[in-house]
């Protein structure tokens, strides 16, 4: 019941994100938003992805935002040109609805929400599972992963960072715009 | 019937979540607007992959003498790297937004368009 309950809450913070127009307090709605997560991926067992998303999600994602509002504009600007908008909002909101329909249709075949036999579950994580005691000595079934049985994906991830970085700096210092 | 909605929940306000930042992403002309939007839709693949790693009764992927099963660690790694491109991402679009703003002095879509047009009549 907790879990159906923060679930609706994340909804509805969602929609409050989304439906601001002042993009101080949306940033702020969105920073409450992945704390809320965090709560939610603690209830589903994922301490390391809540404490990274505790972290970056809502601590560095935020200020982030709030260094580039404090660089642009604040308010979100509404032009009310009448017919044309609504039209432009309602084709968006067909085309929402008509996805979300089809992708929840395709969840009907999917495996129940925690089943032991379903494939993900059966293919390769009882092999990192058993191997992360007996052949690397870690406690952490998620360290291990991560360090040592796909090592190469942090490699790229870490490449990805210092890619992201670069291109900032290098966007940012830019003096001919 | 009931059954079937339990079993399921997870994966739908997933879905609900996606199709708000799928909304935002289209449908509001503000770049700002667009990345909060790019946020929520990425945070609701997360969870989308948290839940399929849930085991019924299974405790943390850590090593505990007492725990007869444990959750899926794999999604939960997969996330770990997803989360740190998600924030590159927001980082890099919010540098090339502040850039946009100092050229022409909004961050509205269509206004940005109107100029861009404006300058090509030139």
């Amino acid at each position: 019941m907790v879990d159906l309950l923060l679930l609706v809450l994340l909804v509805i913070f969602a929609l409050y994100a989304v439906y601001e127009t002042d993009l101080l307090s949306s940033v702020v709605i969105l920073s409450a938003f992945s704390l809320i997560m965090t709560i939610v991926w603690t209830r589903l067992n994922a301490v390391d992805v809540a404490f990274t998303e505790a972290s970056v999600g809502a601590g560095v994602s935020t200020i982030i935002f709030l260094s580039a509002l404090s660089r642009t504009k604040r308010r979100e600007e509404i032009t009310r040109n009448g017919k044309k908008l609504n039209i432009y909002n309602f084709l968006a909101s067909l085309i929402v609805i008509f996805t979300g329909s089809v992708l929840i249709y395709g969840t009907f075949d999917m495996p129940d929400f925690g089943d032991f036999d379903a494939p993900v579950n059966n293919a390769i994580a009882p092999r990192y599972i058993y191997g992360s005691m007996a052949e690397l000595g870690i406690k952490n079934f998620v360290t291990s992963i991560l360090a040592a049985y796909r090592g190469y994906d942090t490699l790229g991830e870490t490449t990805v960072i210092f890619t992201a970085g670069v291109a900032v700096v290098i966007l940012l210092r830019r003096r001919d715009l | 019937m009931f059954d079937f909605i339990v079993s399921k929940y997870n994966y739908w306000i997933s879905i609900v979540l996606m199709m708000i930042g799928l909304y935002g992403m289209i449908a509001k002309k503000n770049l700002v607007k667009k990345i909060i939007g790019m946020n929520i839709f990425q945070v609701s693949v997360f969870l989308f992959y948290i839940s399929m790693g849930k085991i019924k009764g299974g405790t943390a992927p850590i090593y505990w003498e007492k725990a007869v099963i444990y959750d899926n660690p794999i999604p939960h790694v997969l996330i770990l790297t997803a989360i740190v491109v998600s924030i590159s991402t927001t980082a890099v679009a919010l540098a090339i937004i502040i850039l946009i703003y100092k050229k022409f002095g909004t961050i509205e879509e269509d206004k940005i368009l109107e100029l861009m047009e404006k300058e090509n009549r030139r």
